[in-house]
């Protein structure tokens, strides 16, 4: 029974799925409760996680394949947060799509359950199964809308996919191999036992790891499906993957990393590697962002640029002393900032376009006397995504390159605040079209109630924590500090 | 596991399964990648046996060369519209060169490496792979049944046609 507690969380939101599928074929007519049963799901889920962190009784089940401690309980918050966001901001377009809305919303809360898996995951046959998990229900959500354009996403993202698995579990197979065990935890000790006897077999695993959830992370040179798939899926999946499925694929990146390829001569090589890595993606994608003129792709590339970021926390580890992990909290901080903002920008982006019918970002133009609600909450998070306080994302860039100058990586810190001058630039061209633009249309568009709580509850969540960023930072803290080295 | 027979098995399957694996890709009909599929499977289940893992032989055999293998025929055989040509592609030498690489980069590292041994004989049956799955792997084995009826959610969902799906709004 322990076990089934400790898998609590996962089991509220699958359950929830099996629920909605049943009212779905059963009593079709009361269809319209199906995000309030999925919402409904995350709540238990997330209290079942409360419960935990008021039992304090962290703890591994199932053989050690699963794992309860300060940094899985950060990610099912997470999680439970952006699944319910994204439910609620799916609601009006499901309602509207009309069909297979119980399959919808259940391939949404098994990929969240599967998300939480990720995270959770000690051992790598359990991490491999979970990114399953998460990512079949995200290929079939990417091909929903069965026009063209969904249908190349879904099978873009499907294809790439396959292949970003199969290197993955290439990779994976070379660290079975080579220490005979599949646990994160025996694997990381018997490395720091066997020295660098086998260096180049780990070095080997290790990039076929980092290609392999470096298409997940949506870093460059893995970056190829990522505007094609956010410009063609529908939105609110978009939402889903540019949130959900980056921060799942860091949390586990980071839990392998620091767990089981945390000794020192392995670290050194791939600090290095993501350092390089995270240049490379921030420009890349910032660059790539300026020149795009749907919203969509912008957001796309604009997400490859923050996943750069986000890897200048993973590079940073190489600080004397205890804070070995500074960097890692920078990632967990920068992830949940991110979600609130990014979620945010995505929700204003699905109520403005159906609305207008297009994702030109020359449309939105004039926005601010349309709808002024809906153009502030964009503005203000296209504000947190650049950095600027008073937001969430000013705290994340200063804690992530504080972390990067106390590794002595001043460089990429010098890269990473260019780059975030040239997303200002992008970023500051679309709240100009908002506000001064002038638009031919110029009724008022109204704003559907959930779509008002989400785009609310992201945009407190940005200025809340960016006025308090402390209980933030501390639980990312706590997180992380279970990847200390004594 | 002593003498030359385990030698000489091994290197006739691992011979069968490259060349098999070969002419998957050099095949220009996809029919005959297919069958050519299957006999790499056929020798990949071969190295099982020689591992003495009959079961997960077996479930190789029934698994990939039975059900997968006759699922992608099927696939095959009814998409009427797509081709049965296992056409060339431009990516021909990029790729040959990748491959090239990759195997260069694998040759070295298995040479180098330290693999543990394992001296003694393999005492491994199907008991224990039982016990081991549904004591130890219960959780990613429990988590591969929810996988599968997503899946299956998600492919009914692809597969229907839109007026299957004004049919089922209406219900």
């Amino acid at each position: 029974m322990n076990g089934i507690d400790v898998a609590g969380p996962q089991i509220a939101v699958l359950g929830a799925a099996g629920v909605i599928l049943l009212v779905d074929a059963l009593v079709p007519q009361q269809r319209r409760l199906l995000p309030f049963i999925a919402l409904i799901g995350l709540a238990v889920s997330a209290l079942w996680t409360i419960s935990w962190v008021a039992r304090d009784d962290y703890q591994t089940a199932f053989g050690g394949t699963l794992s309860l401690d300060h940094f899985s309980v950060f990610f099912y918050f997470l999680f439970a947060g952006i699944t319910a966001m994204v439910v609620l901001a799916s609601i009006d377009w499901v309602n509207r799509e009309g069909r297979g809305q119980g399959e919808y919303y259940a391939l949404v809360l098994t990929a969240c359950s599967g998300l939480m898996f990720l995270s959770a995951g000690r051992d790598l046959i359990t991490i491999f199964i979970a990114l399953e998990l998460s990512s079949i229900p995200q290929y079939v959500l990417a091909g929903w809308g069965k026009d063209v354009r969904s249908s190349e996403a879904g099978l873009k993202y499907l294809l790439l996919g396959a292949i970003a698995s199969s290197l993955l579990l290439y990779g994976m197979a070379l660290l079975y191999g080579v220490t005979g065990t599949t646990m994160l935890a025996e694997i990381g000790e018997t490395i720091a036992w066997s020295g660098d006897a086998n260096r180049s077999v780990l070095v080997v695993a290790m990039t076929l790891l980092i290609a392999g959830f470096g298409f997940k992370m949506a870093v460059v040179p893995f970056q190829m499906w990522v505007p094609d798939v956010y410009q063609g899926a529908p939105t609110p999946v978009a939402a889903y993957l540019s949130v959900g499925s980056k921060a799942a694929a860091f949390a586990v990146v980071t839990r392998i990393f620091f767990e089981a390829l945390g000794a020192r001569f392995l670290s050194d090589d791939w600090s290095n590697v993501f350092a390089v890595l995270a240049a490379v993606t921030m420009t890349v994608g910032n660059v790539m962002a300026i020149v795009q003129t749907d919203i969509k792709r912008m957001l796309g590339y604009s997400s490859i640029a923050q996943a750069g970021n986000f890897l200048v926390g993973l590079a940073a580890i190489s600080v004397a002393g205890g804070e070995f992990t500074l960097g890692a909290s920078g990632v967990l901080f920068f992830l949940a900032a991110y979600a609130f903002t990014n979620l945010g920008v995505f929700v204003a982006v699905i109520a403005i376009s159906q609305k207008i019918g297009s994702d030109q970002i020359r449309d939105y133009a004039g926005m601010w006397k349309r709808s002024p609600f809906l153009s502030l909450g964009l503005a203000f998070c296209l504000v947190s995504l650049t950095g600027i306080p008073p937001t969430a994302g000013f705290w994340a860039k200063l804690y992530i390159f504080n972390a990067g100058i106390r590794a002595d990586l001043t460089w990429l810190v010098v890269v990473g605040v260019l780059n975030s001058l040239v997303s200002a630039y992008y970023y500051w061209g679309v709240i100009r079209q908002l506000f001064t633009g002038a638009s031919e249309d110029s009724t008022a568009i109204r704003t559907s109630p959930s779509i008002g709580l989400s785009l609310g509850v992201a945009a407190a969540g940005v200025f809340v924590f960016g006025i308090l960023p402390m209980p933030l930072i501390s639980a990312a803290r706590d997180a992380a500090a279970i990847f200390a080295q004594h | 596991m002593n003498g030359a027979g385990p030698s000489i098995a091994f290197w006739v399957l691992a011979a069968v399964t490259l060349i098999a694996g070969g002419g998957v890709m050099l095949s220009r009909s996809l029919f005959h990648a297919v069958l050519l599929l299957i006999l790499t499977f056929i020798g990949i289940a071969g190295f099982f046996v020689l591992l003495s893992a009959e079961f997960i032989a077996m479930a190789q055999i029934i698994i990939y060369v039975g059900a997968i293998s006759v699922l992608v025929l099927f696939a095959i055989l009814l998409t009427p519209r797509a081709g049965r040509y296992n056409g060339e592609t431009k990516m021909l030498l990029p790729a040959l060169l990748l491959s090239v690489c990759l195997a260069a980069v694998f040759l070295f590292v298995i040479r180098d490496a330290a693999w543990p041994r394992v001296n003694s004989e393999p005492h491994f049956n199907t008991n224990q792979l039982g016990e081991a799955l549904l004591s130890t792997w219960v959780l990613p084995f429990e988590i591969a049944s929810v996988l599968l009826t997503a899946a299956l959610v998600g492919a009914i969902m692809l597969a229907r046609t839109p007026q299957e799906e004004a049919e089922d709004a209406l219900a």
